[in-house]
């Protein structure tokens, strides 16, 4: 803050605050030539004023508040650039990158500032870190059956990934269960994790130009039929011959491929829904699954951790 | 001259007023004034980039739907804060917003860091029937966002009223500006400007 803004600030507060202390010594005095306690010389409508003194109550919590005022002004950064006596700030506002958020971070543990928001972040990294980095230790197999690390994966959980996995983490059209041991990506310990640190992008190309509407019902027939569904036979022979397009990532039995995150179209479990016309919407406009990337926002410790409990959801045997 | 008393202040409502005002606005002029003219609330943080055409009309959506009635976009340097939303939220972020929507009720949850968390299809789903996605939420539906289409008749105006406060803005984003957003619809620019928020912060290292 330039020295103008800082005097600026410095000159109204204390000016103000003394302003104030010879207002109130001002009205505590007599100046009406009427003893205190006796009636004012005006009257109306029978209702008569009498002259008396502010309350002591009053006055004494006006003079607490300006001895507390002065003590504060004393203490803590308030006063244009002056600091304060405590080096005490609530969080480092003058920073432009995260980068600069760590350096300032830093720099006042250096210089013995006191800054509340990093004094809370370190007390919990003191309390919480060993407790993270003793899970992450541990093999994720291990951990899914530790019931205290359970229970902290299932409120990082229930914070984080609720929203589209849902509460009870069987998700939702266009959103994976994740209680039902199908995978698109790979169930093993470490294909969950990298799904959360990185993320997935799972995108099925739309083939609503290169199918005939028909085309593509009878594709979706034969998709069903793949699942041991009941199907009209003639329509599930003539999406046989176009299924050789899907099959680059879908495989030529329609098993999928977790390399590609290509679905199984063979177990009966339907990401966008199982209904002929569901099934024909995912061939026709294409499908667009965004897992988005935890490692920035959650860090590698705490994903280890809702590793477990997602590997635990559907590790029952 | 007599000696001024309290009297005169009580029996001449014009000097109670200008006494009045003048307590009144010391408050303002000691926290408010110098702010205007601090390049921490002036400066924009590194990475920041003013809002796409499309994230503008979103913006103005996001405002006209009343979002910001339920929710902020001001994380406060609390940890408990900061472990649900990230990074607490920096002045710079925040001086090319006219108005800024850093709210002050939250019955959902803050926005400040929401760009990226989630996927666009999220949104969609999200926006179309909040319940659809989360079965605990009360938060209303907004369908109609998916039928309206944005004209983009207005968007090149918006555009240069943001640039006469200060947002950079190129003639060339201007000339572009109805192209870019004319036909989509009001989902899709409410999702951009969704994507978009909060994000700059972490782009100023990369």
């Amino acid at each position: 803050m330039s020295s103008f803004w800082s005097a600026w600030i410095i000159v109204l507060t204390l000016g103000l605050l003394f302003v104030l202390v010879w207002l109130l010594r001002w009205n505590m005095k007599n100046y009406t030539h009427i003893e205190e306690g006796q009636e004012m010389d005006h009257e109306f409508d029978g209702i008569v004023e009498m002259n008396n003194p502010l309350p002591k109550w009053w006055t004494y919590l006006f003079w607490a508040c300006f001895a507390w005022g002065f003590i504060y002004l004393a203490l803590y950064p308030g006063l244009g650039n002056f600091q304060g006596l405590l080096g005490w700030k609530s969080s480092n506002q003058d920073i432009q990158s995260l980068e600069e958020s760590r350096q300032a971070m830093q720099a006042s543990q250096d210089n013995g500032m006191i800054v509340e928001y990093d004094r809370a972040v370190r007390d919990a990294e003191e309390k919480y870190g060993p407790i993270f980095e003793a899970y992450a230790q541990q093999p994720i197999e291990e951990l899914a059956h530790n019931e205290d690390a359970l229970d902290v994966g299932q409120r990082l959980f229930l914070q984080n990934c609720a929203q589209c996995h849902g509460s009870n983490a069987m998700g939702g059209q266009g959103f994976p269960n994740l209680t039902d041991n199908d995978w698109l990506y790979g169930g093993e310990p470490h294909n969950i994790k990298t799904s959360i640190l990185d993320g997935r992008q799972g995108n099925m190309a739309a083939f609503g130009e290169q199918f005939s509407d028909q085309q593509i019902t009878e594709l979706a027939n034969y998709v069903a039929s793949l699942s041991g569904r009941d199907r009209d036979p003639d329509l599930v022979e003539a999406g046989k011959a176009n299924f050789a397009v899907c099959s680059a990532c879908h495989g030529a039995d329609g098993t999928g491929n977790q390399q590609l995150g290509a679905p199984n179209l063979t177990d009966n479990v339907w990401l966008y829904g199982g209904s002929i016309n569901k099934i024909e919407e995912t061939i026709k406009y294409g499908r667009n699954g965004v897992m988005p990337a935890w490692k920035d926002i959650l860090g590698e410790d705490k994903i280890h951790v809702i590793s477990a409990y997602v590997y635990s959801l559907s590790d029952d045997e | 001259m007599s000696r001024f008393k309290h009297e005169f202040v009580e029996k001449n409502l014009g000097w109670l007023s200008i006494f009045m005002i003048i307590a009144v606005s010391i408050g303002g002029l000691v926290e408010i004034t110098p702010l205007l003219f601090q390049n921490q609330t002036n400066e924009p943080i590194k990475g920041l980039k003013p809002y796409t055409a499309l994230e503008l009309e979103g913006r103005d959506i996001y405002i006209r739907e009343g979002c910001h009635t339920c929710h902020s976009q001001m994380i406060r340097p609390f940890r408990a804060e900061t472990e649900r939303y990230g990074h607490y939220s920096l002045a710079g972020e925040h001086v090319w917003e006219f108005p800024f929507l850093w709210g002050s009720k939250r019955t959902g949850p803050d926005l400040a860091r929401v760009g990226g968390r989630y996927s666009d299809e999220w949104h969609y789903v999200h926006l179309m029937n909040p319940r659809n996605v989360v079965p605990e939420s009360n938060m209303p539906a907004f369908p109609w966002l998916a039928e309206n289409t944005l004209t983009g008749e207005k968007t090149a105006k918006k555009m240069e009223v943001m640039r006469s406060l200060g947002v950079p803005y190129t003639d060339e984003d201007i000339a572009g500006a109805k192209e870019a957003v004319q036909g989509e619809t009001e989902m899709n620019a409410l999702i951009a400007y969704l994507q978009s928020l909060g994000t700059a912060l972490q782009q100023a290292d990369k």
